[in-house]
């Protein structure tokens, strides 16, 4: 322990190479990469020194510490080309197909590693104990989807990232608060400041490059559960949007920050639908037994939403507009036939068979969302005997689940038809230079999940060595003095000791905001004016314009919040990052004059897709001296040819820009 | 769901600097109350911010008492449940007991290898520099086979 008082903290000066942040799927994949490529340099004689810095504990951090059922993207016996099709098919048409491509190729290599490692993943009869590696066939729920006993997932993949670093490179409990750039090149960064969760300290990490690996934004929205339920999230409630956040702040560009993610789930558990579709067979239905995704089906043809479906195959935000229609008409809830399913599948099975089944059931929540199992025990819910209600969440930013929120990243130089814009120096870098990322931060080009996040962490890493070979004589350079950074990072602990004893009661006072409150009022933004769930996700431009002002007055008023302990400066500071996240999302809805992700989000002034004027992506840039955006559209280029089974949107030409 | 700590069971890691649960949660919700003044319980463990538990379990998991439980969040579910793991080295036993009674027990694996064992690299490979501007290869060689033919090639 330091001892150095609460407001006076420590303060630690490093200067490495290469700093990892965060230690969730993606940093651990490069951690795993870079230190093969260290060895290599050594070998040559550069010596790079690596870091990597976590919030939490890379044993259990980010969005897999509880486990995971699914690996979701394995290529296996299909085609990358076919990969890429699925993904810009589930985004509406707008995707970095370089940036999916590359992770396509190199993603099977990483589960084989899993594999090795130690992690049981599904065979098919007669292939049991053959890995992957060697033609083990997998158990797949769905084409890129292949099944694990995945309790431990985290745990090994952090095992051998911790391995492959040594742990004296790894610092955890160190929250990053924000990226600082190079005093003599402002589109430079070149360090990293943050704190201790645990001693009263202060990191700042200067180096060559860095990974903005830290996950993405939950409880940006406010959530359907309100009280002691409020952690429960579908996405982890610790992502706090820090990668949008720094990167926004340290001058990248952001893209298809309007983008957000909608799962349907199983309803308060939000429990996961995946295998009760896809392995069971399970239907969804409305409260009269109707099937509602054939019935609306026709409406999809209102504002032009059918150019992005064939037959049953649509991108997943259709499927939740589907589901919306009933709702918002009065025909909820929304059930999954779970007793039907399981009946059909237990026909020809022996009552050993049935318990398997069952079990396999019941493991699909225990691996990664435990709390839907509390709450089928809680209100007497056996899946073989019992329908459960689906509910849409409330809405999250990301960028490697089934949504492409993020970063404008520069793609690998060797895919064919790659245009200028997409290639402007080292792989996965932003536009700023040195600063990289991968995972959840990666923009416009989701459906990663774990194995791809962890690839695309792996690409970056590879790039990043080369990034610090070419720079290897350069010396980073702060352009603010460290004390300003004390300052800044440490202002809500002294707001609080300043003015703790005006007021008798500790969280009503004039002069401060508890990090409680504040995360309380953007939720409430965000939720009634940016389309949450109280709204049924729909907004318009005078709702926008309302949320703006609000918006910035609570980024006014962030500079009034309080630490009372290190803990509520971790917090403080995660809901900084919601804000900046927040605005970068209000800011795209804005621009964007059209509805790309029905079922997600609608703009009630724009219903339709308009592939004409809005098959683009759109970036933003933020300049946090002014506080303000600027937006733009930026042209879409396909570079995977068209299958015939594609739908027309697929097809179509991207607008001009 | 949050987690409560019992009093009956914690023992606060015997007074380690790092309590487990303090160590493992990814939310920093685990606290040890060193001399009892916030929970009335002198080296015993607590969930500071109950409302921002994501039920993730990790702490119930590496508990080494097994003090720590869930209780099913009060303003969603009705009370009488419980889900409890037991977590060895190769395999996790899980007990959900119904708010009815019903009980039922299930134990799946979770990992092949023995704890500790994973070895990132397994003595192979090595990195060649010649390869560190090659996108189409990570230092594993393990890539996929792909059509060049399906791209535009503007
Ligand atoms: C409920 C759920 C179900 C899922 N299901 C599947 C599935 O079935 N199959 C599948 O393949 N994938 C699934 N995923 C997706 C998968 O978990 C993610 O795609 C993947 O974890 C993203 O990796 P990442 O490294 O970008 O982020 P994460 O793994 O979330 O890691 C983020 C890291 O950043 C750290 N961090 C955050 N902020 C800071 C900061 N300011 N300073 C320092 N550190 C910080 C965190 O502690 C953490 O270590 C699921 C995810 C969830 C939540
Ligand atoms: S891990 Fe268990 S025994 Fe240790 S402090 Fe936490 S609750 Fe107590
Ligand atoms: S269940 Fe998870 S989030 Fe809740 S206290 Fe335990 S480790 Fe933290």
């Amino acid at each position: 322990m330091s001892d150095y008082p609460f407001g006076n903290p420590e303060i630690v000066e490093e200067e490495i190479d290469i700093l990892l942040i965060g230690g969730g799927m993606a940093s651990c994949g490069a951690a795993f990469e870079v230190m093969k490529w260290v060895e290599a340099a050594r070998a040559d004689g550069v010596d790079l020194k690596v870091k990597l810095v976590d919030k939490a504990a890379v044993d259990r951090s980010g969005a897999v510490a509880m486990g995971l059922s699914a690996i979701n993207t394995y290529v296996g016996e299909n085609d990358p080309m076919d990969y890429v099709r699925y993904v810009r098919g589930d985004l509406m048409g707008i995707t970095r197909e370089d940036l999916v491509f590359d992770v396509g190729r190199h993603v099977d290599d990483s589960v084989h590693n899993f594999e090795k490692w130690g992690l049981p993943i599904w065979k098919q009869p007669g292939d049991e104990g053959k890995p992957l590696k060697d033609g083990g066939k997998p158990v797949r729920t769905g084409r890129w989807q292949i099944m694990i006993n995945g309790e431990s997932y985290k745990w090994i993949v952090a095992e051998a990232a911790k391995k492959a670093l040594g742990s004296e490179n790894i610092q955890e409990r160190v929250f990053i608060v924000r990226l600082e750039v190079d005093r003599n090149d402002p589109t430079r960064v070149a360090a990293a400041a943050g704190f201790s969760v645990r001693e009263n300290r202060l990191y700042v990490y200067k180096f060559k490059c860095c990974l903005l690996a830290a996950g993405g934004a939950v409880n940006v929205f406010r959530p359907r559960s309100v009280g002691e339920g409020t952690g429960r999230a579908w996405y982890p409630v610790w992502n706090a949007g820090s990668t949008y956040a720094m990167a926004a702040e340290c001058g990248a560009e952001l893209t298809l920050m309007e983008n957000r993610f909608v799962p349907a789930r199983f309803k308060d558990g939000y429990g996961p639908v995946g295998a009760w579709f896809l392995l069971f067979k399970a239907q969804a239905m409305n409260a009269f037994g109707e099937d509602y995704q054939k019935k609306n089906y026709e409406d999809l043809k209102t504002y032009g939403y059918d150019a992005y479906a064939v037959g049953p195959k649509m991108g997943t935000c259709l499927r939740n507009h589907l589901m919306m229609k009933e709702l918002k008409e009065g025909r909820g809830p929304i059930f999954i036939d779970t007793p039907s399913a399981m009946a059909r599948l237990a026909e020809n099975m022996t009552p050993e068979e049935i318990r398997h089944l069952e079990a396999e059931a019941w493991e699909d929540f225990l691996d990664m969302t435990i709390g839907q199992c509390g709450v089928w025990a809680g209100e007497n819910i056996e899946p073989d005997k019992q329908m459960s209600e689906l509910m849409p969440t409330e809405p999250y930013l990301l960028g490697s689940h089934a949504g492409c929120a993020g970063i404008w990243c520069s793609g690998p130089e060797d895919v064919p038809g790659t245009p200028d814009h997409y290639h402007w120096g080292y792989n996965r870098m932003t536009t700023i230079k040195g600063l990289f990322t991968a995972g959840d931060g990666v923009g416009a080009s989701g459906h990663k999940f774990s194995s791809g996040s962890f690839t695309e962490g792996r690409i970056a890493a590879k790039s990043m060595v080369k990034f610090a070979l070419d720079n290897r004589d350069w010396k980073p350079e702060m352009a603010r003095p460290v004390e300003a950074i004390v300052e800044e990072i440490y202002r809500p602990v002294r707001t609080f000791l300043a003015h703790k004893d005006y007021t008798t009661a500790i969280d009503v006072n004039p002069h401060y905001i508890t990090p409680k409150m504040f995360q309380f009022r953007l939720q409430k933004v965000m939720d009634e004016y940016v389309a949450g769930v109280s709204t049924m996700y729909q907004t318009n431009a005078k709702m926008l314009e309302v949320a703006e002002r609000k918006l910035e007055m609570l980024r006014e008023d962030s500079l009034k919040m309080r630490a009372k302990d290190l803990h509520e400066l971790l917090r403080a500071w995660e809901n900084y990052h919601r804000l900046i996240t927040a605005f970068a999302h209000m800011k795209h809805i804005q621009f964007r004059e059209e509805s790309r992700y029905p079922g997600y989000y609608y703009r009630a002034d724009f219903m339709e897709i308009d592939d004409k004027n809005w098959k683009c992506f759109v970036n933003s840039t933020f300049d946090r001296h002014t506080g303000k955006w600027q937006l733009r559209r930026v042209p879409y280029v396909q570079l995977v040819i068209p299958a015939n089974d594609e739908p027309e949107g697929i097809s179509r030409p991207a607008s001009p820009v | 769901m949050p987690t409560y700590v019992r009093t009956d069971k914690c023992d606060g890691c015997e007074g380690q600097d790092n309590a487990a649960c303090m160590y493992i949660c990814p939310h920093d919700l685990m606290r040890l109350d060193q001399d009892g003044s916030e929970t009335g319980h002198a080296m015993k463990a607590y969930n500071q911010e109950p409302e921002q538990c994501w039920e993730c379990y990790a702490c119930v998991k590496i508990c080494p008492q097994q003090a720590i439980e869930c209780r099913h969040y009060a303003d969603v579910v009705p009370l009488g449940a419980s889900v409890q793991p037991l977590r060895g080295s190769d395999s996790i036993m899980w007990t959900i007991k119904f708010r009815n009674g019903t009980t039922k027990r299930f134990k799946f694996p979770i990992r092949t290898t023995p704890e500790g064992s994973a070895d990132p690299y397994g003595g192979e490979n090595r990195a060649d520099l010649a390869e560190i501007a090659d996108h189409n290869t990570l230092f594993t060689k393990g890539t996929h086979v792909f059509d060049k033919t399906q791209f535009t090639h503007r």
